[in-house]
């Protein structure tokens, strides 16, 4: 089932909120997407029918929406796609829990994801893939593929993901969904379990531009339990406007090199074009760093990944397995809790922050980040947005890339750059390759996606890739 | 190069039981990782400043009030995800 | 000059823990806790909750910048907080946040008493850092078969000052550490009456070893026994020709004995790196007008007060050994004499206190001035005046009150001089040997006058006036020469007094 925030809204209005919810919910239940780790049911449906006896009002009353499994959510069991998160239910609400809450959503499941969101296909989880809805033998790409096959594939209107280096906009690629990554600091992380803190951002997936606006708009702003929380309200749907004439675009070329699949690279040329034909400007941009960006991001995120996972020692909350002493249960917890990927991102980063190898790799991928923050600071004096891939290719097959965590990696090449410079950014549908979905990235200044949702606006309304959806779901 | 035994000392020191068969498996994925990051020894970085925090910010406080909104948690939920409770009291393994 | 024969050096890091804040250092949990239940004073942040984040209490980097100034250090312009990766069960994150790079204040110094005159003890740094929670152990921590978590203390938060090793004695670090207790106490940012609200880890070297860590220690009584311990036991592992590696160990307070904590977790490596959820502070402009805060330090408080006041310095290092109790002298010795308001409160009032663990708030600064007043007076003895303070202790009240309730009123002098005169002539004998050289004989003299006062005397001068009137035969002793004496026989014994005496005891009928 797949409607826009205002058709649900109609819906609502002319019959119940729990129905809407309860379709979805129905439609999950017969879904072999694998797109949720748990649905909320009862509660679901409880919330909606308090929306519908109270009237209660909101730009998502009643609306159903589906949450990445890393983001706190009070009395729902939130595991990471962890064993060693199993059971946990949080005592808290993540900021952007409260904001939907009293927006009116009704939170209708946890979404699958990559153990911990390291990973680029959501393959990675404990509670098995996700399945790409146009491809069933493919990946949705990740780490929050299952918000966004569970957008793709009809399950839920709207979802919020995670973007550490590319966790919403890959899957949003993949799965032919629109997925926006603000900037650093737009949206609270008070809540969203850690991977990596100076890279990610929580972010929206929708279906449309204007429905991960909407959502943007509940979930986006200042909040003081964040201390990189920026206290900036701005209302971006206000900002949605068919209109690029002047735009000036960056098109920086080293994000077309080796590597990207020819289809690819011909859809994003061809959206440029578009583009450039509605109005805007083009000209080339060179990002020199851009070939670091992947290494940096890697040394980056494990480092800070190997002490933020520290605290699942089993003693508070998650798996404990028979006690001997504490250090060497401790050890055992996490040895039978954690999958491969997380263990290997851990004692690599654990590795690039040991006495001897702390500057040869912690500190110099931080300086790399400097000067990769510097490409985009150049390349933003010019233009006011850089679009490129968002993917170097389509949705690849399930078990294809999983054994090498190299080849995976490079998966990440066109986006990583992005979180290192901390900048917005939003993936939307821009072809197909074989039937599977292409995504044009938007790319844009800090604190200026107003400009990006405005361009990424402008090139929906006037092609119609988005309104594309999977056969037999 | 990690070697066998600076895997064993790294899983120590990231609390991570490694099997033999597990250093066995890691060592040479966890190597080619390295090896691609030696990519970073290309770059000029000399007096170039690491970036820790990507937005200039500083100075971020809170006042010494209790906090109202997100405030304590009750001992019942404090305790509610625990394997092992007693008396109020998470309980460990012994220490020695 | 002190010699230290064995090449002792000690270093003491002391944790100070600022629980005179309303709330934590990264949350708003409430720092009063410590009646309460386990577990009852924690949310997501300092219970490491997945997904909570810290956010810095301001108060807590203002204070930090206090006890900074306080301990001559610089404060830094720019300071950051970096997480500390070691695992413990009391560490719910697995890191501590701590300072690292840029602590926010570095390089100072305390002065103290040292074994040969004052010692300059550098201060390397004083970083603020997390509290992590507390441990219960069944027993021992080597033999208990669980470990018990109470994350109450968790965040509270800590001032680590880290001093240079430049003590070398464990005298000399007890006396570090009282004078740190003073200086911080001072600041009005931490009790150090509450439990845990100072804790030391030592480390000590001796000639020809390697230094030994301690932790575990909760008292400074139990700092001086450890090292103490210490210092024996590494003398003992080099005169059997051992090694004295470098590792860490455990205060027993009970046993008062350290024991290796040698475990595979030895291998430290705390991998610091800056804590990504919390911004650098740029703290400039701060140090200045928090040092206009800052009050009157006890050193220069101590040589004020001897100048000022013309007090003795043990009395004047003894008042503002604490802050409330210099105040309070201060205050006193305004409106009564410096002097034996000095006594009085150093040597009188402060050790009844410390006898029940009170401090100076237990007592009222216009019972002390009604005190003095009434000693000044004469209207009351010194045993009176001890007896007033401790009663107002124990039982409350006010000083008039409880000398109406056990008639301390002074008894004036000529009624002591009657119940003098009246004890030896109703104990002639006594009176005889005293005067035949047997001063052991004045003691049961002294005992009737006094229960004839009914305790009301002042016991040195009731002797005064009988050996006045038994040496000298008159009372006051004045121009003893001039007094004519006469022996006088009482009831079959002969006593010799002086005329005026003899006159009064015939008028009185005794003779
Ligand atoms: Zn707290």
């Amino acid at each position: 089932m797949w409607a826009s925030i205002n058709e649900l809204k109609e819906k609502i209005h002319a019959g119940s909120s729990e129905e809407v919810v309860a379709e979805y919910l129905e439609r999950i239940g017969r879904s072999k997407l694998n797109a949720f780790i748990s649905t909320s049911g009862e509660s679901a449906i409880s919330r909606a029918k308090e929306i519908d006896a109270n009237d209660i009002e909101g730009p998502l009353a009643g609306i159903p929406v589906a949450i990445k499994d890393n983001i706190s959510t009070r009395c729902i069991q939130t595991t990471c796609a962890s064993n060693i998160l199993k059971g946990y239910v949080p005592p808290y609400d993540a900021h952007v829990i409260e904001r939907l809450k009293k927006a009116g959503a009704v939170i209708i499941g946890k979404t699958n994801m990559d153990e911990f969101a390291m990973g680029t296909s959501t393959e990675t989880s404990f509670y098995g893939a996700t399945k790409n809805p146009w491809d069933m033998e493919r990946v949705p790409g990740g780490s929050s593929g299952g918000s966004a096959a569970a957008v793709a594939g009809g399950e839920a209107p709207i979802a919020l993901g995670s973007d550490t280096g590319g966790s919403v906009r890959c899957p949003a690629s993949f799965c032919g969904v629109v997925g926006l990554k603000p900037t650093y600091g737009v949206i609270s992380r008070y809540g969203l379990i850690a991977y990596a803190n100076s890279l990610e951002q929580i972010g929206p997936f929708a279906t449309s531009v204007r429905d991960v606006t909407t959502l943007f708009d509940v979930v986006a702003g200042y909040d003081p339990r964040d201390s990189t929380s920026v206290d900036k309200e701005v209302n971006y749907s206000s900002s949605l406007e068919n209109n690029v004439k002047g735009l000036r675009i960056g098109v920086p070329e080293e994000y077309f090199g080796e590597g990207t699949d020819e289809k690819v690279e011909k859809a994003v040329r061809d959206s440029i074009n578009t583009l450039e034909e509605l109005g805007a400007k083009t000209t080339t941009v060179k990002m020199p760093h851009t070939k670091y960006a992947l290494a940096a991001y890697y040394i980056i995120a494990m480092s800070e990944a190997s002490s933020n996972l520290a605290r699942f020692d089993g003693m508070r909350y998650g798996l404990r397995t028979e006690d001997s002493d504490w250090h060497t249960t401790f050890s055992q917890v996490r040895a039978s809790g954690f999958g491969d990927e997380v263990k290997r991102r851990i004692l690599l980063g654990t590795y690039a922050l040991s006495a001897g190898y702390h500057d040869k790799y912690y500190l110099k991928a931080l300086k790399v980040r400097t000067l990769i923050k510097q490409d985009f600071e150049r390349a933003f004096k010019d233009v006011d947005v850089l679009i490129t891939p968002t993917m170097p290719y389509p949705a690849f097959k399930l078990g294809e890339k999983i054994d090498d965590p190299i080849s995976l990696y490079l998966a990440d090449v066109d986006t990583v750059p992005i979180n290192l410079a901390g900048v917005p950014s939003i993936s939307v549908p821009c072809g197909f390759s074989g039937g599977l979905p292409i995504g044009l990235q938007i790319i844009g200044k800090h604190f200026d996606e107003a400009t990006i949702l405005r361009a990424a606006y402008t090139f929906e309304e006037n092609t119609d890739f988005h309104t594309k959806r999977p056969e037999g779901m | 190069m990690i070697t066998r035994k600076d895997l064993t000392h790294i899983g120590w020191l990231s609390r991570l039981e490694l099997s033999e068969k597990d250093i066995e498996k890691y060592t040479p994925k966890l190597n080619s990782v390295l090896d691609y990051f030696t990519e970073l020894d290309d770059v000029d970085t000399e007096g170039v400043p690491p970036t820790y925090h990507v937005l200039p910010l500083s100075n971020v406080f809170r006042e010494d009030e209790v906090s109202a909104q997100g405030g304590s948690l009750t001992q019942e939920e404090a305790l509610s995800n625990a394997p092992k409770t007693q008396d109020g009291f998470f309980k460990a393994p012994r220490m020695m | 000059m002190y010699d230290n024969p064995d090449g002792v050096m000690i270093g003491l890091e002391v944790h100070v823990q600022l629980n005179k804040l309303k709330t934590k250092v990264f949350c708003g949990c409430v720092t009063d806790y410590h009646n309460d239940p386990p577990n009852s004073h924690v949310c997501p942040v300092c219970l490491g909750l997945p997904g909570s984040m810290p956010v810095i209490n301001k108060k807590a980097v203002e204070a930090a910048i206090k006890i900074g100034l306080a301990l001559n250090c610089k404060v830094e312009e720019h300071t950051q907080f970096y997480r500390k990766n070691y695992y413990y069960p009391d560490l719910p994150k697995g890191f501590q946040i701590t300072q690292y790079d840029f602590p926010i204040s570095s390089g100072g110094y305390v002065m103290i008493e040292g074994e040969d005159g004052e010692l300059r003890v550098g201060i390397t740094r004083a970083h603020m850092e997390e509290d992590p929670g507390r441990l219960v152990h069944e027993g021992t921590i080597d033999k208990s078969k669980y470990t018990l978590i109470d994350y109450n203390r968790s965040g509270m938060a800590l001032i680590e000052i880290v001093s240079d090793p430049d003590m070398r004695s464990p005298k000399e670090a007890r006396r570090y550490l009282d004078k740190l207790r003073n200086i911080v106490g001072y600041l009005d940012v931490f009790d150090g009456n509450l439990e845990g609200a100072m804790r030391v880890d030592a480390n000590i070297s001796i000639m020809g070893g390697q230094r030994a860590e301690i932790k575990n220690i909760s008292s400074f009584k139990g700092a001086e026994r450890a090292l103490l311990f210490e210092i024996v036991r590494q003398k003992n592992v080099l005169r059997r020709g051992g090694v004295v590696v470098q590792e860490t160990r455990h205060f027993d307070e009970a046993r008062e004995i350290t024991l290796s904590m040698r475990t595979k977790e030895e291998a430290h490596d705390y991998r610091y790196f800056p804590e990504p959820d919390l911004v650098p502070l740029k703290i400039s402009g701060w140090a200045p007008a928090i040092k206009e805060t800052l009050p009157e330090l006890p050193d220069a408080r101590r040589m004020r007060f001897v100048e000022q006041y013309g007090i003795k310095d043990d009395h004047a290092k003894a008042l503002t050994s604490e802050l409330k109790l210099a105040i309070f002298y201060e205050d006193v010795a305004k409106k009564a004499d410096p002097k034996t308001a000095a006594v009085w409160v150093c040597d009188v009032l402060k050790g009844e206190l410390n006898y029940r663990d009170l401090t100076v708030e237990a007592f009222k600064k216009e019972h002390m001035l009604s005190v003095l007043e009434l000693l000044a007076g004469r209207k009351i003895t010194e045993d009176g005046a001890v007896d007033i303070i401790r009663t107002l202790l124990d039982k409350g009240g006010s000083p008039e009150e409880i000398i109406k309730e056990k008639g301390l009123v002074i008894v004036a002098g000529d009624i002591v001089e009657t119940a003098a005169l009246e004890a030896i002539v109703e104990n002639p004998q006594a009176a005889a040997d005293y005067q035949a050289g047997k001063v052991k004989a004045l003691n049961s003299l002294v005992g009737v006058v006094m229960k004839k006062t009914k305790g009301g005397a002042d016991a040195r001068k009731v002797r005064e006036v009988l050996i006045a009137i038994l040496s000298d035969g008159f009372y006051p002793p004045i121009e003893r020469e001039k007094i004519e004496k006469t022996i006088i026989k009482i009831g079959d014994v002969m006593v010799e007094v002086s005329k005026p005496i003899a006159n009064l005891l015939k008028k009185m009928g005794y003779v």
